[in-house]
């Protein structure tokens, strides 16, 4: 095939993927950011460059530290948690259990539900008084509790649920990362008098390393990513307790029409998870060996 | 860990016991809406082996809502991002795979952008382009953002360039052109790939609500998880058996193809994840 031929060949096929990707990805992209330097167009009032207007209101907007202070809580009370208990159910289940087939079912079930279905259930759990979590504290003389309604547990509700759905997810992962692991390691490891606890830390987890980065990396965008349960069950209240920055943008764009805030907000999403590649690309896969 | 590290007796006992506690912890939530759904409102917490069974609540939802409608709307919104996504993808990973093009690896790093960027996040941006576009409220505005997946190209790239050259030779030297070879050589050898994109796809799809919520404000558009939000907060307070009921129809399908295609679906949930 000549030259000319790949160039026309490949451009072609690539073409109409590369037009959707420009049109739904890097053209609303770079519109963002032109949006973030310019005003909310307005019945009688075009939109109008307004230079670092839009950037100087949300640091002064209190609700945006908010939503960054909680967005951060969030991932920091979700990321650890879901990926340690992956990891545990992975090994559990590639350790031939009793009844493992059981026991992944178990695990991973959770991940095919809508996170909208999976915030109904959840929100029965939390209901105050008629709830199950009130109706058992109830039996042991435990006060009704609007738990969704108070800002000391909102945030933490909304994670418990977050843990429940990902854990799974993440554990498929380690599973595949375990399972195409040489099981002479472990063979060569029992022969040298090496305990499992041992062979875990010094072998198995540095060779699950890139996988743990991986899970990790896919876990951060999901904390900003996925909000339906916020969006379903709080909607970021009460008084702000539990909205996130993708909530936020929804909000400010949809219920108040506010696009240019909406744009500036969403430029600092799309900061943070540039920088999230960045540090993906540069760091991670410079330090970790794939041997 | 392999079977020469693998715990014994009372470890190995312990273990077993623990893991089957997390998994019935796991389970709980869903065996419990299970109950509800299909006893009278009467036993939503109060569990008795006696309880009586009753569809009921499934036949109070089914007619307090469209939801015939909203699963017809999402089986409409999958099939056609499902469909969209696999030409689009297959042509573009054909491209990166095989053509040595001018330009292709920054087309490429631009293919991978989305991976980070996902349309997710530019609702607000996205929106107004289908307002533009006229789109705002059709099911083909909800999947147009996502018909150029990154994650199809990369994924089937992977499988288009382990796929051995010679079999493209071999081809071609019968006269066959590149879309021939393409739909008669590759598409059939990736098969086990196109499974797994398409058990994602579909399950992401089926799944999402964020985006089709702002997109749609018809009951003739909504998909299930929107119109399941719709329904729960109308019925707010009112009877939780009902919303449960609901709630387990909507992902109803889904679920049952999970349990029936069990392997299936966590080994391309596997296959999708390693990259």
């Amino acid at each position: 095939m000549t030259r000319a031929h790949a160039n026309i060949y490949g451009w072609l096929l690539a073409l109409p993927a590369m037009a959707l990707l420009a049109a739904f990805t890097h053209w609303p992209a770079i519109r963002t950011i032109y949006d973030s330097f310019h005003s909310t167009a307005r019945r009688n009032r075009p939109s109008v460059y307004v230079g670092l207007d839009n950037y100087q209101g949300m640091i002064e907007d209190p609700v945006f530290w908010q939503a960054l202070v909680n967005n951060f809580w969030y991932a920091v009370g979700t990321i650890p948690a879901s990926i340690a208990l992956a990891l545990v159910m992975a090994l559990w289940v590639n350790e031939k259990l009793a009844g493992r087939t059981w026991l992944r079912l178990a695990y991973f079930t959770p991940t095919v539900l809508p996170m909208i279905a999976v915030a109904n259930i959840w929100l029965f759990f939390y209901t105050p008084d008629y709830g199950l979590i009130d109706q058992i504290r109830g039996a042991f003389g435990g006060r009704a509790t609007n738990w969704l309604g108070d800002p000391d547990t909102v945030l933490a509700c909304l994670m418990v649920m977050t843990v429940w759905k990902e854990a799974g997810f993440f554990m498929i992962f380690y599973l595949a990362a375990l399972q195409a692991m040489p099981p002479n390691l472990a063979e060569a490891a029992a022969i040298e008098g090496c305990g499992r606890w041992t062979f875990f830390r010094r072998v198995t987890f540095p060779l699950l390393m890139p996988t743990t980065l991986f899970v990790l990396v896919n876990a951060v965008i999901g904390a900003f990513r996925l909000v339906d349960h916020v969006v379903a069950l709080t909607g970021g209240g009460p008084n702000n307790a539990s909205v996130l920055l993708l909530v936020m943008i929804y909000d400010v764009a949809f219920r108040y029409w506010d696009i240019a805030y909406a744009a500036t907000l969403t430029v600092m999403l799309l900061a943070l998870l540039g920088g999230l590649a960045l540090f993906q690309f540069l760091v991670l896969e410079k330090r970790i060996h794939y041997r | 860990m392999s079977e020469a590290l693998a715990p014994r007796g009372l470890g190995r006992a312990l273990e077993t016991f623990a893991a089957w506690t997390l998994a019935v912890c796991w389970i709980a939530p869903l065996v419990y809406c299970v109950w509800t759904a299909f006893h009278p409102p009467e036993y939503a917490t109060r569990f008795s082996l006696f309880a009586p069974l009753t569809l009921s609540n499934f036949a109070v939802a089914w007619e307090s809502a469209p939801f015939a409608r909203y699963f017809l709307n999402t089986f409409a919104l999958v099939t056609m991002v499902l469909a969209g996504q696999l030409v689009l993808v297959t042509l573009a990973a054909y491209a990166f795979a095989r053509f040595e093009f001018a330009g292709r690896e920054i087309a490429f790093a631009l293919v991978l952008m989305q991976l980070m960027i996902m349309p997710d996040v530019l609702l607000v941006e996205n929106y107004l382009t289908l307002a533009k576009l006229g789109l705002v409220d059709t099911i083909v505005g909800i999947a147009l953002p996502y018909f150029a997946s990154a994650f199809g190209i990369f994924l089937l790239r992977q499988t288009f360039k382990q796929l051995p050259k010679e079999l493209d030779d071999a081809a071609r030297v019968e006269g066959a052109g590149p879309l021939r070879i393409l739909w008669k050589v590759y598409v059939p050898l990736a098969r086990p790939t196109y499974v797994a994109f398409a058990l994602v796809s579909v399950s992401y799809h089926w799944n999402n609500f964020l985006w089709p919520l702002i997109v749609t404000n018809s009951v003739d558009t909504r998909p299930l998880t929107v119109g399941l939000r719709v329904f729960a907060a109308i019925e707010q307070g009112v009877d939780w058996s009902v919303i449960t009921a609901a709630t387990l129809m909507s992902c109803g399908p889904l679920l049952v193809a999970f349990l029936l295609f069990q392997r299936q679906f966590i080994q391309s949930f596997m296959r999708a994840g390693i990259r």
